[in-house]
């Protein structure tokens, strides 16, 4: 062997010999893992923002466009689902930090409250927005599958909506504009839901895993991983929640 | 020369003579271009030839062989400097001069001739304003400056003319120009560029560059009995626009007279130019361009006219300079047959003329 | 060995392979299917994009045999424009994108920063898992009839005018582009928190340098390739108009995305050639880079503005004539950092010792030909030329002489470079050195009569074309049959040298990368040891004094 690779000090050596069970084979130190692991969660979610970034660029440019269509189409919309499904949002990242604290406290009992309560919060997000979905459906809202322009041609013909907002007819040109209006919609609460069903699937993963204590021994770098990327799924419906739901309210 | 093949000696025959390293140069652009084009290739070589003498005499003069032990060399700030400044300073050149010849290029002057151009799958169709319509061929005179006003029905398109330099996207959906003052009689090749379907190599076509004398010729010979304005015209009654924009005082649709090139203000607080592009959206998507004042009932055209109809449109908009013509298309709805006499008096030139040479007005302020 | 070669090999009647190593470590496809061994999955890597390139290559001779004759007599139109869009899929995302990174990259990256491994090597298993899915995804649409909406999905011909199978293919991309971002993900985390200890940032190599800036386009620009093929899908599918203005979308927005990923792709595709480059200029002329910094910040730079001039695809497209004056100003600062790199490799060789072998002439071959395909670039650059120049065998030929001129050359080098490395054992050095001969000669011959079909009007993408172009199709026809040789040499030689070349030893070019203080094949954790790095890169006297110690020691 060549002297170029001379020896690493003799602590770094001892740390390789020593390492705790989870640590992998080829990092040096716990920390330098922790780092790592860590880096690369940041920029994956750098690489998410890129790609709603893209949705959000295709909705800035329709809605500066169809302006009209897209405020009678986010009337449709029910402001106290999505205030409801706000809150439920904030309150889930605030279960998943105490989640991620009682890892860092190793408190095994704590973060499986803290776990669990975020896993249903997310189930309970979910279920609030397939109800607002199903409304779409039920009154064709669904572009593509099953849409009529009926409620901006006629407002009055939809009474519920009309008797809070009193929108003008959208003539036929803008009325179908509506459609853009609501794919948008889909593309990007289905895109959040989507990111929503596998964080749901990778808690629910994580609690059979911290039953059996992975968490709680002093490594709780998926716990805290996982915590930043669901404050991230959390971050983009606060942005899509005023983006779809209050256009002309600000 | 016996023992090349003759297949292949008549291929090199024919290479030989048909031998061109670049287009023939047809439009008073196309030598501006060039220089451009020949200036960059200077460029190229100079510096192909200072990387090609830099490696193979380093590798001449240190060799392993000439020079068996390196000297190791930091690097220089200097020489640093030196090449970064100097291709900085030869790249901002071409890109300045670039600049200027693409401002040239894509700025027509005000007193082109305008053609309009639809491509779609797979064809080219040319309008004259004089009501001449060609597929596949576009015929222009020499020493004069032609417009072209281009969109495409479907998809990307792209109107290429390799002797005249130019080249512009055929985009579905909205106005491109381009302009060129052809100089050397002949035909030259029209191709689309753009990847556009199956026949996208079958969308080509001819331009056919004629003296001026030979092209007002062409021109009479090719008429199809009516201007594209009156075409226009015809459209505005049998789509019944002169329901509403009838320069009654009552009427729903604001007067249309003048319109053309004039400021307007829109329901939504902008004000626009009305240019070709502004008719043409506010043809398909009123509810968008509402001149202020009025009501948005207008329906929106998406669908029912085609984009040569638009184009029609435009013309007959563009040339509209007396509410008498609006009131005469009322007479054309009741009776078609009719219009055509009344109407037809106008050659193209004058109403060309009629629409340049009328000032920006204001309406509907 | 004669006196104008470093070559130094072992003594071949007694060295031997290094009994445990990467390769002989397990055996069983399983270990290999499931490994977590950066160097493993290079290999798989490399086997599978060899695989691709080789399909990409053959739907390339049929696109020259075509083109022998202006009439689209061999193919319909429809055939041949299926055969152009499934070569330049596959060329671009399925040998180009991962080609110098994902296998050359994540075989010597981990080596270089002196890591037992990449930060993450079960998302780099999986990247290699998603390329493997993506392909399988691209071979499906080529075997239900492929697709014909070019390389570039353009709206609304992707989205409403075609029939072939567009949905396959952009998902294939898609998952592709996932594989990518893995892949950059994996290089940035490694460079940043796994370098051993005494590697700063102005120690590393300048192949880990050109890395880590294509890594960050990976990891910034993909993803707006992946959503917005996922809305190309869904407006195929739902029919509600994002792109199609026919449907009240945009068609220009589509083209700002997909430029938005693409135009910085090609810097994906470049930026690793050109780190492959500099390794090997200095190793073959026993020099330091000239101007070291200069060469890593010009990658960063290269990297930072590649994000900046996407909209240089669309001068002709009708976008305002400002924007294309500000586009055009940041391509031509783009094409500065190119230039300050061909010019400190030709000055490394500069009071060098400089040898020829094969990884060498494929870099001369590299710097020449780049040099006229970024020269060309500038042509496509300034807005007035571009007019003329843009969508016509120009431009094939220009990127064509960036891409395979420049990048294959660098790949072929890199491969050749790092073979003993990675297999223990030396390839034919007289025979390589004739295949790089012919692959320069052949691509010369192939892609230079393009440039005039260009510029004198011929459009790209043609099935048939007027007459009196045959003559330059029929020499660039007959240069891609001599490409084709210089492309099928090295796959045999190499695949021969695996039994019968010459054991290397762990030095063979007495190169000063950390990868070449370590036996080869390497271990599977690399170095017996972490190495600590006392001295800068490309530092040949810190090598020389180490083999005088060596000498000294077993003396």
């Amino acid at each position: 062997m060549s002297d170029s690779t001379a020896t690493a000090n003799g602590t770094l050596a001892e740390a390789h010999h020593e390492h705790p069970p989870y640590q992998r084979h080829h990092f040096e130190t716990v920390s330098q893992q922790f780092d790592a692991t860590n880096f690369a969660m940041w920029l994956f979610l750098l690489t998410e923002v890129m790609f709603f970034g893209g949705l959000f660029t295709a909705y800035l440019i329709m809605r500066n466009w169809y302006y009209p269509a897209f405020v009678e189409g986010s009337h449709q919309l029910s402001i106290f689902w999505g205030t409801a499904n706000t809150t439920v949002l904030i309150l889930s990242s605030f279960t998943m930090a105490m989640g991620v604290w009682s890892a860092q406290m190793k408190r095994k009992g704590m973060l499986l409250f803290f776990l669990g309560l975020t896993f249903v919060l997310g189930l309970v997000f979910l279920g609030i927005k397939s109800i607002e979905w199903h409304e779409k459906w039920e009154k064709s809202h669904v572009p593509g599958l099953r849409y009529s322009g009926q409620s901006f041609l006629n407002p009055a013909s939809d009474p519920e909506v009309y008797a809070e907002y009193h929108d003008k007819p959208l003539a036929p040109d803008m009325a179908s504009k509506t459609e853009q209006y609501f794919f948008l919609y889909f593309a990007m609460t289905g895109m959040h839901a989507l990111h929503m069903v596998i964080g749901i699937g990778i808690l629910g993963f994580m609690i059979i895993r911290a039953k059996a204590g992975a968490y709680t021994s002093g490594h709780y770098t998926f716990v805290e991983n996982f915590g930043l990327y669901w404050h991230f799924v959390d971050i983009i419906w606060i942005f899509l929640f005023p983006l779809l739901y209050l256009i002309s309210r600000y | 020369m016996s023992h090349i093949s003759p297949v292949l000696w008549q291929f090199l025959v024919k290479w030989l003579t048909n031998f061109a390293l670049f287009p023939p140069e047809a439009s008073k652009i196309a030598p501006q271009a060039d220089a451009l084009y020949f200036f960059m290739v200077l460029v190229s070589l100079v510096g192909l030839t200072i990387v090609v003498l830099l490696i193979v005499g380093f590798s001449i003069l240190y060799s392993k062989k000439r020079h068996p032990e390196a000297v190791q060399i930091e690097g220089s700030t200097l020489l640093e400097a030196t090449w970064t400044i100097i291709p900085l300073g030869l790249f901002l050149i071409m890109f300045v001069w670039g600049a200027l010849l693409y401002f040239r290029i894509y700025t027509p002057p005000a007193n082109a001739m305008n053609i309009y151009v639809v491509g779609k799958q797979w064809m080219w169709k040319a309008e004259h304003p004089g009501g001449q319509h060609e597929i596949d061929s576009l015929h222009v005179p020499t020493g004069r400056a032609v417009q072209l006003t281009i969109i495409s029905q479907d998809v990307f398109h792209s109107f290429s003319i390799p002797a005249f330099r130019v080249k512009r996207e055929a985009i579905p959906g909205r106005y491109t120009t381009v302009w060129f003052e052809a100089t050397t009689p002949g035909t030259y090749h029209l191709f689309c560029t753009q990847y556009c379907g199956t026949n996208h190599s079958q969308m080509i076509g001819d331009v056919v560059v004629m003296t001026p004398d030979d092209f007002r010729k062409w021109l009479q010979g090719s008429t199809s009995g009516h201007s594209l304005a009156q075409d226009g015209e015809r459209l505005f009654a049998s789509l019944s626009c002169n329901a509403c924009h009838n320069t009654r005082p009552d009427a729903r649709g604001p007067n249309l007279v003048g319109v053309y090139g004039s400021h307007l203000a829109l329901a939504n607080g902008q004000t626009v130019t009305v240019d070709d592009a502004y008719l043409r959206q506010a043809i398909l998507n009123p509810s968008q361009n509402i001149t202020q004042g009025y009501a948005p009932i207008m329906p929106t055209y998406q669908g029912q006219i085609s984009e040569e109809g638009v184009f029609a449109l435009v013309e007959y908009l563009k040339n509209l300079d007396s509410d008498y013509r609006i009131q005469q298309t009322l007479n054309t709805t009741v009776l078609p047959a009719d219009s055509e006499g009344k109407a037809g008096g106008q050659t193209p030139a004058a109403a060309k003329a009629g629409g340049q040479g009328r000032g920006p007005g204001e309406v509907q302020q | 060995m004669s006196a104008a070669t470093i070559v130094s090999l072992p003594d071949q009647a007694t060295a031997r392979i290094p009994k445990m190593n990467f390769l002989s470590k397990e055996n069983g496809l399983l270990s290999w299917l499931l490994t977590g061994d950066h160097k493993r999955i290079a290999t798989l890597y490399l086997i599978s994009i060899t695989f691709f390139f080789f399909i990409g290559g053959a739907l390339a001779g049929l696109i020259r045999l075509e083109l022998l004759t202006p009439q689209s007599d061999l193919m319909a139109a429809d055939t041949y424009n299926k055969v152009f869009s499934m070569h330049g899929l596959i060329m671009v995302f399925f040998f180009l994108v991962p080609s110098v990174p994902a296998t050359i990259g994540n075989f010597v990256i981990p080596m270089m920063v002196g890591a037992k491994d990449l930060a993450l090597p079960k998302i780099n298993l999986l990247s290699w898992y998603l390329y493997i899915v993506a392909g399988g995804m691209m071979l499906y649409t080529m075997a239900t009839g492929g697709v014909d909406t070019g390389w570039t999905f353009t709206t609304p011909l992707s989205t409403h005018y075609l029939n072939s199978n567009v949905i396959s293919a952009g998902l294939a991309v898609f998952v592709a582009g996932f594989s990518s971002i893995f892949t950059g993900l994996n290089f940035i985390v490694t460079i940043h928190k796994m370098r051993c200890p005494g590697m700063t940032w102005f120690r590393l190599p300048l192949f880990v340098w050109s890395n880590y800036a294509a890594s960050i386009l990976m990891v910034l620009g993909t993803p707006v390739l992946a959503i917005t093929l996922v809305l190309v899908v869904l407006e195929r599918t739902v029919h509600i108009g994002v792109f199609d203005p026919a449907m009240g979308g945009d068609p220009l927005l589509f083209q700002h995305l997909f430029w938005f990923y693409s135009h910085p792709a090609v810097y994906i595709m470049i930026l690793p050639g050109m780190g492959v480059i500099s390794e090997v200029v200095s190793t073959f002329s026993r020099k330091r880079v000239f101007g070291y910094t200069a060469v890593a910040f010009s990658s960063v730079a290269i990297a930072v503005f590649g994000f900046f001039v996407w909209a240089h695809h669309m001068f002709i497209m009708g976008i305002s004539n400002y924007a294309a004056l500000v586009f055009s100003l940041l391509t031509m600062l783009v094409a500065v950092p190119s230039a300050i790199k061909i010019f400190n490799w030709a000055f490394t060789l500069y009071n060098g010792s400089i040898t020829f072998e094969t990884p060498m002439l494929y870099a001369f071959g590299f710097m020449g030909l780049f040099t006229i395909g970024g020269m060309t670039g500038v042509f496509l650059g300034a807005t007035g030329t571009d007019i003329h120049l843009t969508e016509t065998y120009f431009i094939v030929a220009h990127f064509h002489f960036v891409m395979v001129g420049g990048m294959l050359m660098a790949f072929l080098s890199g491969v050749h470079f790092w073979w003993p490395k990675w297999t223990g054992r030396m390839y034919p050095e007289k025979i390589s050195q004739l295949a790089a001969l012919i692959t320069f000669i052949g691509f010369n011959f192939t892609f230079f009569p393009q440039f005039i079909l260009g510029t004198l009007g011929m459009p790209r993408r043609y099935a048939a074309y007027p007459p009196e172009f045959q003559a330059l199709n029929v020499f660039s026809s007959a240069g891609a049959t001599i490409l084709g040789v210089g492309y099928l040499l090295p796959i045999l030689y190499l695949t021969w040298s695996l039994k019968y070349g010459e054991i290397a030893g762990e030095n063979p070019w007495q190169a000063t990368g950390l990868e070449w203080q370590t036996q080869s094949p390497p271990l599977t954790e690399n170095f017996p040891e972490i190495p600590i790095m006392d001295h800068e890169a490309y530092d040949y006297e810190w090598l020389a004094r180490q083999q005088q110690k060596e000498v000294a020691s077993v003396g």
